[in-house]
């Protein structure tokens, strides 16, 4: 499958197969202005497949908060065809309206206007809790 | 604009090792001299917002208000508030806390302080939320084993009961295990064991020695604190499951045989079957003291929170 190379723009690479349609809407590419391509189960030397995101536009993106989905992602940063950065990424201390609480029993469950807050508790293991209720924030609630 | 405090209450860990040495002292300083006191809070207002019932706390901090010469007003279920009218939260405090110079809240969510300190004028104490943290219990049994032992490092606690979602049992370890020489007999059935993330992020984490066992008697001798809890009903989705182990740890005189003769028996109270009622003329049986404990315990916190000692 041939996709078009980018003249600017980002390649986010090394992504877990099945984790890129997680992160296309964590970073909200669906909101913006630009041509965007996902691409899953590409062979990869490194981890055998993986998935692709390429975003056509140097765009602002606060890329870390994906770290919580896929911490071995590498941004690469294209410019006039050529990649002139590569980034790796850090997990994050806060998420602010990153995942949802999945204690029934919080205050977030209720109250309204409330930002969804976690703090990074357990860098090791990647393990966040909930600024109100201190629950661990479950894989499956995040994005 | 009033200036915005920031002193509250909402969490035990938010009060050092030192804070709660000094709290203690001036609860010991408040039973000794109690009409040194009684004019402390004169012209000062307690709000007690209790979005769900609990008579006995609610009752325990409006004596320590009027005790102090203070005033309480409040309400003491949600139906009487304004959040059945859909109101929120923190609009509920912002208006309150112009009402008063402290708050006590009790709420059925998790982290419901922390929204409310954040729009509140005044401090905020938390006086219960969900299943999270009951700082007030914690303080009242630290001042309670305090007095009882003369020290809270060197002892072995043994906690029996409902160790999974006993939210005083949570608080305990935590404030425990910042003492030296602290070991705990934890005993339980494996359906009600403590969670994993306690024995990992404090016991291991601060090398607390701990055993893990079903037995009440098995080491009972080495205690010098007993602490009973409650199995609580609302926890269990499935009634059989709470029928079956209610009732599975009953504390009475033959339970005692190998006990410490200065072993001191705690409850959070209101027990159920847990303790024995044989047991509460043992000299060993705290619990009602405990209770009391708690007014005083809270005044000195008020006090603090206040700032007019
Ligand atoms: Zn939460």
């Amino acid at each position: 499958m041939v996709v078009e190379a980018i003249k600017n723009g980002y390649v986010i690479d090394h992504i877990t197969v099945g984790n890129a349609i997680k992160i296309y809407h964590l970073l909200g590419l669906d909101n913006i202005d630009c041509e965007v391509a996902l691409i899953s189960y590409v062979k990869s030397k490194k981890m055998g497949r993986k998935d692709l995101l390429k975003i056509g536009k140097l765009i602002d993106i606060v890329f870390d908060k994906i770290a919580v989905i896929d911490p071995d992602i590498t941004i690469n940063i294209v410019k006039n065809s050529k990649i002139i950065e590569k980034k790796q990424l850090e997990i994050p201390e806060k998420l602010i309206n990153v995942g949802i609480c999945n204690n029934p029993r919080c205050i977030t469950s209720s109250e309204r206007n409330l930002d969804q807050i976690f703090h990074l508790v357990d860098r090791k293991n990647k393990i966040y809790r909930c600024h109100y209720c201190e629950a661990i924030l479950e894989n499956s609630k995040i994005a | 604009m009033r200036e915005k405090k920031k002193k509250n209450l909402i969490d035990i860990k938010d009060l050092s090792v030192k804070e709660i040495d000094d709290l203690i002292k001036v609860a010991n300083d408040i039973i000794e001299h109690k009409e040194k006191y009684s004019h402390k809070c004169d012209g000062k207002i307690l709000a007690t917002l209790f979005f769900e019932p609990s008579t006995r706390t609610r009752l325990s901090f409006e004596s320590a208000m009027l005790r102090l010469g203070g005033k309480v007003l409040g309400f003491s279920d949600s139906a009487s508030s304004s959040t059945t009218k859909g109101e929120t939260l923190a609009d509920t405090v912002c208006v309150v806390s112009g009402y008063a110079d402290i708050i006590v809240m009790r709420h059925p969510k998790e982290g419901a302080p922390v929204v409310a300190s954040k729009r509140s004028l005044v401090p905020i104490i938390n006086a219960g939320d969900g299943g999270h943290n009951h700082p007030t219990q914690t303080l009242t049994d630290l001042l309670t084993i305090s007095r009882e032992k003369g020290r809270l490092d060197n002892l072995t606690i043994g906690l029996c009961g409902d160790l999974k979602f006993g939210r005083t049992i949570h608080s305990l370890i935590t404030a425990m295990s910042r003492y030296k020489n602290i070991k705990f007999i934890l005993i339980s059935p494996d359906e009600l064991k403590l969670p994993e993330y306690v024995i990992t992020e404090v016991l291991e984490k601060n090398h607390i020695e701990y055993i893990e066992t079903n037995s009440m008697e098995e080491y009972m001798n080495e205690l010098d604190v007993l602490y009973m809890t409650r199995v609580q009903k609302e926890r269990f989705l499935n009634e059989a499951e709470y029928v079956r182990l209610k009732d599975y740890y009953i504390l009475d005189k033959s339970k005692l045989e190998t006990a410490k003769e200065d072993l001191c028996i705690l409850h959070p109270l209101p027990r159920v079957n847990e303790i024995s009622t044989e047991i509460d003329d043992d000299k060993r049986a705290k619990y009602f003291e405990q209770a009391y404990n708690g007014v005083y315990i809270r005044m000195a916190l008020i006090l603090k929170l206040l700032e007019v000692l």
